[in-house]
């Protein structure tokens, strides 16, 4: 830690910013100065440099374009990539997982490469994912299920040295059938809502790879609320 | 700039339509009437799609002969059409689909209704805008803004730009374009009338990539931008919007003194004034007729209840929420936000991370609509103290006497104004 704050970059929000992801940043800020850990968010804009001395990297989703113009910015600032390689925590939502991968195939079939964080391949699916997903945590990775909405047309096949980081009850996810990537503390998900805010068990997980420790119980009753509509909408009971 | 030549027709007679699209106009509006007269919808839409049925090209036939103009982006459709009617009630009788029935159905359905008028205003959905501009060859097109909305469900502002592009660069007829729009700028640039608007409104959180080559944009100052790439950039400026004011190019000050608050309302009415104009409406006539808008589909009206003034007002995404967080911070007044998640309003609510509630700060707020919860989160995270309360009319009833404001997407403002109409 350069400062004695937790440091939250916020990765090209005006690039991978399309679905609210900003969110992640603000839920990882606040679910940590609530607690007493001062925290504060780094917003790395298109065109800037990206810092190699952050706690946390948030990456967000965004449009094909954008996508394509994220991974040459970041490979000529890698500032996060040598993050990853201390061991700092990243966060990849739907592009981010892509990104992060070995590789991405778009529709086009034009397959670019990746920033090679991940065991991972994307390709470009059939039909577009959208919609309310429900997940199951994959080895007790977290507490309860993991809930979102997705809206993606990309699918990730993991190599063994990533594992998933739920299973999928309803929706696409991944390929149908397993959500998200975990790998050492890189981790990556299709899902919107955003993330965090719907699933604070995730944000506290981060938040515990980032300090080291366990953080104190957060009791929000509107987001408790939250999950069980959500899960009830989709069919399932929390 | 050209001028453009109105036609000297005068509308679409209905003996004069092919025999066809008159036989379908005919049923069609029989079937508005029917389903009025039923109770089941306000005929907005069915009598259009009956008659697209018979006669898929109703609405060339439709236009054909008359003087059109086409407004579309992603905030400011109703409103704008609005305003560009009455301002063209100058030159003679306006068909218009207000009530935002804008696909092409509702096209038809208003054309059928005013078959005399040699003029049309025609609010289009950003979707169906090339279809129309094929179908009605516009004398005017009118282009707001472009913004991130119902990503789910529209698609993304990119891809938007591109398909206004291709449309656009079809136009005969002129373009009036928000210039302190990147993706407006660029969609509009190719097309060989474009009459340049400075609105100094903008949504620029999707723009800071170029459109045209990816490149990053560079701002200068808070007015001028340009692509460190390419070559686009914020063209000069026909049209000025001050505070308060219009300039036009012939460098004339007018005072806008609107009824509606807001600054992008100041810069629809700017845009609307710039497109009557290219049909040839004096500006201040232009100007005189549309500040008199006071109610835009229910939308800026205050209704009485228990003991409350609420103001309704309407928005759909980012941008719009954005702007009338700005519009309500001008009072303290307690506030009602109201979030619905139907198909018209985008399923996803992820949206609502990228509006600044954090601006909501110290005032009372009730969380409501069928997605009140959603929305109590993203309360709680930009730490605006609130209560849940899903109906939003018990929700204007749970605060103290007095003005409310009352802000809500799209379905839940339609089923709040119907509710509150009763």
């Amino acid at each position: 830690m350069s400062t004695n704050k937790v440091q939250i970059a916020l990765v090209l929000p005006d690039l991978l910013g399309t679905y609210g992801d900003f969110g992640n940043a603000v839920v990882l800020e606040k679910r940590m100065t609530w607690r007493g850990i001062p925290a504060e968010i780094v917003s790395v804009k298109f065109g800037e440099p990206v810092p190699n001395s952050c706690d946390i990297y948030v990456v967000g989703g965004g449009e094909d374009t954008a996508q394509t113009l994220a991974v040459r910015h970041l490979r000529e600032h890698p500032g996060m990539q040598h993050a990853a390689a201390r061991g700092a925590v990243i966060l990849g939502v739907c592009a981010g997982i892509q990104i992060f991968g070995e590789s991405f195939t778009r529709a086009d079939q034009v397959t670019h490469p990746g920033l090679g964080l991940i065991d991972s391949t994307s390709h470009a699916g059939g039909s577009r994912a959208i919609g309310e997903v429900i997940a199951t945590p994959a080895d007790g990775l977290f507490e309860g299920l993991l809930t979102g909405f997705e809206n993606h047309q990309g699918r990730t096949v993991l190599g063994p040295s990533a594992r998933p980081l739920a299973h999928v009850k309803v929706g696409t996810g991944n390929d149908g059938s397993v959500e998200g990537a975990v790998q050492g503390r890189i981790l990556c998900t299709y899902l919107h809502g955003p993330v965090l805010p719907r699933n604070p068990q995730i944000a506290d997980l981060l938040i515990e790879w980032a300090t080291g420790a366990k953080p104190a119980p957060l009791d929000l009753p509107d987001v408790t609320r939250l999950r069980t509509e959500r899960a009830k909408a989709a069919g399932v009971s929390l | 700039m050209q001028e453009v030549r109105l036609p000297n027709t005068p509308g679409a007679d209905p003996a004069r339509l092919p025999l066809r699209t008159a036989a379908a106009v005919r049923l069609g509006n029989m079937s508005s009437k029917l389903s009025q007269k039923m109770g089941l919808g306000a005929g907005g839409m069915i009598g259009g799609r009956v008659a697209l049925r018979l006669d898929p090209q109703a609405l060339a036939h439709l236009t054909s002969g008359r003087s059109v103009a086409l407004v579309t982006g992603t905030n400011g459709k109703t409103t704008s059409t609005m305003m560009l009617s009455r301002a063209m009630s100058f030159l003679g009788e306006v068909a218009t689909n207000h009530g935002g029935a804008n696909m092409p159905d509702g096209h038809v359905t208003a054309l059928s209704k005013q078959p005399d008028a040699p003029y049309a205003v025609l609010e289009v959905d950003e979707g169906y805008f090339p279809e129309v501009v094929r179908a009605a060859s516009p004398a005017v097109a009118v282009l707001l803004n472009l913004s991130r909305d119902q990503l789910d469900r529209v698609g993304e502002v990119r891809t938007i730009e591109k398909s206004l592009r291709t449309a656009l660069s079809s136009v005969t007829g002129v373009v009036v374009a928000n210039c302190d729009d990147i993706m407006v700028t660029s969609a509009a640039r190719d097309s060989a009338n474009v009459v340049w608007v400075a609105t100094g409104t903008g949504w620029h959180n999707d723009a800071a990539s170029c459109p045209r080559c990816g490149d990053p944009i560079r701002w200068e100052g808070a007015e001028h931008w340009q692509c460190t790439g390419c070559d686009l950039a914020r063209p000069r400026p026909h049209w000025v919007t001050g505070d308060g004011y219009l300039v036009a190019p012939n460098g004339m000050k007018v005072e806008l003194s609107l009824r509606l608050p807001g600054k992008f309302n100041q810069a629809n009415a700017v845009m609307a004034t710039a497109a009557a104009a290219a049909l040839g409406v004096p500006v201040e006539e232009a100007v005189q007729r549309l500040r008199g808008v006071s109610n835009v589909a229910g939308r800026y009206r205050t209704i009485q209840r228990s003991g409350h003034r609420a103001r309704l007002l309407l928005s759909k995404n980012p941008a719009g929420w954005s702007e009338t967080l700005t519009v309500v911070r001008e009072a303290d007044h307690p506030a009602v936000l109201v979030i619905n998640a139907h198909e018209a309003d985008g399923r996803d609510l992820s949206w609502l991370w990228d509006v600044p509630f954090e601006r909501m700060r110290g005032r009372q707020v009730i969380a409501s609509g069928e997605r009140a919860t959603d929305l109590a989160v993203r309360l709680t995270y930009a730490e605006v103290e609130h209560t849940i309360v899903p109906d939003p009319l018990l929700a204007i009833d749970a605060m103290p006497p007095g003005p409310v404001e009352v802000i809500a997407n799209y379905t839940a403002f339609r089923d709040l104004n119907a509710r509150a109409a009763q």
